[in-house]
């Protein structure tokens, strides 16, 4: 691996729009082949973007969530599966910059995430629990310094790319389900027995192979607060907050596309407005309202941030969760307009128009923690939590 | 304090913990016991009923729910308030 020191030039979105151009330039070819987007996020490593919310102390640039969503957006509108692969690797390192600052193992490996700019994935899917994050079935074996974790991990996104994965497990072997930690596990600390291969409806790119997941590794890599906290104060809001975003740059993309159809059509036949104008104004209307939801929740994150009674509030985890709701289901109605105004050019494959892979990749965003399970658990908590329904406050 | 044996078995009745809650202490964490979220909902609304309160918004969050001392003491809590307003 190439590593870069140099701090690239311009500020963050510049350097991410550099990105974006490689990428868009092999997304095709990394949704036809489902193949890991490697031109991207070598990209990523040159322009240094991985380490960005690490804290300037430890090397990073104390990047802010709302910078990182803006940058998924960027990317997300060139290539979503390089997108959603930036997001869950920021996601992870926002579990370490919440919850692992004041532990020195995890304060030194932040400093290595910045300066190698190592990419992190995720194991919190589990056969038999499947999207139940708050649940595990494998338990950590502690054993004096040593911690010892086995897991059927179905999901695991770029499991082969990955330096480092942070995986969910029970505290220890007589816990319940939801007494949960998480450890961070070193390449060259586990071995992945691929289980399943990830030929999928869309989002190919992210590699979502199924593995058997074998680690050891010194115990004071799990993260010294336990996972309902990080889940609750750092992980719900970064997951929810960052994969919108991706999920924004997806549908702006295919409603830049289907107002550039609209343009030329107009320009052609000045005379009479083209059939998709009205289309368009509703696709617009319906992008807005995703945009706000996501600059809301920022803003309610930013707002709860400092508090950690208010993170772990039900108000704080069903404002979230209405995020996701709401932006994966908005996103595939616009996308479905966008391919009514466009009409057989977006069917089509290779054409400027095609919304093919932006229609399957977007039908990834209500199934990444199926949108029933956030549903059930929000009208749980609302059998108690009265909404706040005013405008302002 | 004179909530905490009604509360306990409150949590007995709703917790739906894997383990006898007379095995717990009182500042025994519920959630390493296994209460689920939505347990703790149910929990919630069975305390709102016995006492006859209403959970604040800022009561609404884990810590309020951690053990059975801290649901006993937002439970008097919130009766003294309750009673004074
Ligand atoms: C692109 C992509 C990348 C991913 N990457 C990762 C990764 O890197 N690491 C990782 O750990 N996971 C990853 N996931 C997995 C993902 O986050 C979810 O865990 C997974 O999609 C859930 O799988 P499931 O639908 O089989 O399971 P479930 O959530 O169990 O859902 C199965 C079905 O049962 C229904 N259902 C289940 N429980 C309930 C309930 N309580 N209430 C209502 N309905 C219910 C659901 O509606 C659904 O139809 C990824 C997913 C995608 C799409």
């Amino acid at each position: 691996m190439t590593i870069h020191t140099r701090t690239p030039t311009g500020d963050l979105s510049a350097r991410m729009r550099r990105v974006a151009d490689i990428a868009a330039a092999h997304a095709d070819s990394v949704d036809r082949e489902g193949r890991f987007p490697q031109e991207a996020v070598d990209a990523l490593r040159a322009e240094r973007l991985m380490g960005i919310q690490i804290p300037a102390e430890l090397g990073g640039e104390s990047a802010s969530t709302a910078e990182i969503a803006e940058l998924c957006s960027i990317l997300g509108r060139a290539c979503s599966a390089s997108a959603m692969i930036f997001a869950m690797h920021q996601i992870k390192a926002s579990s370490l910059v919440t919850h692992g600052g004041e532990a020195p193992w995890h304060q030194a490996f932040m400093a290595r995430v910045a300066g190698e700019q190592l990419l992190l994935g995720s194991a919190t899917t589990e056969g038999g629990i499947g999207g139940n994050l708050r649940n595990s079935i494998c338990a950590i074996a502690v054993d004096g310094d040593t911690c010892r974790l086995e897991k059927n991990a179905t999901v695991i996104s770029y499991g082969d790319q990955s330096d480092a994965i942070l995986i969910t497990s029970r505290s220890h072997a007589d816990a319940a389900p939801s007494d949960q930690v998480m450890t961070v596990f070193l390449k060259d600390q586990y071995t992945l027995e691929k289980t399943h291969t990830w030929d999928a409806l869309g989002m190919r790119g992210t590699c979502s192979d199924g593995y058997v997941f074998k680690g050891e590794a010194p115990a004071e890599q799990i993260l010294p607060r336990p996972f309902a906290e990080i889940a609750a104060q750092s992980m719900l809001a970064h997951a929810h907050i960052l994969w919108s975003a991706v999920w924004y740059g997806i549908a702006a993309d295919a409603f830049a596309k289907a107002q550039a159809f609209v343009r030329a059509a107009a320009r052609k036949s000045p005379e009479a407005a083209p059939p998709g104008a009205i289309r368009v104004a509703e696709a617009s209307s319906l992008l807005q309202g995703v945009k706000a939801s996501i600059v809301a929740a920022l803003e309610a994150y930013e707002q709860a941030k400092t508090d950690d009674d208010k993170l772990s509030s039900m108000s704080f985890a069903v404002a979230m969760n209405n995020l996701k709701i709401a932006s994966s289901q908005t996103i595939l109605t616009i996308i479905n307009h966008c391919m009514l105004i466009c009409g057989i050019l977006a069917y089509k494959n290779g054409t400027p128009f095609s919304l093919g892979r932006h229609l399957r990749d977007a039908h990834s965003a209500q199934l990444m923690i199926s949108n029933d399970r956030i549903l059930g658990n929000t009208s749980t908590m609302l059998l108690i939590h009265k909404q706040d329904t005013s405008l302002l406050s | 304090m004179a909530t905490a044996e009604t509360i306990r078995d409150i949590v007995a009745k709703h917790g739906k913990l894997p383990v006898e809650v007379s095995t717990l202490a009182d500042d025994g964490d519920l959630y390493a016991a296994g209460l689920s979220s939505f347990a703790s909902v149910q929990l919630m609304l069975a305390i709102e009923e016995e006492f006859d309160i209403e959970f604040p918004e800022n009561r609404l969050n884990r810590k309020t729910f951690q053990t059975i001392a801290a649901i006993a003491e937002a439970v008097d809590e919130l009766t003294r308030d309750q009673q004074a307003a």
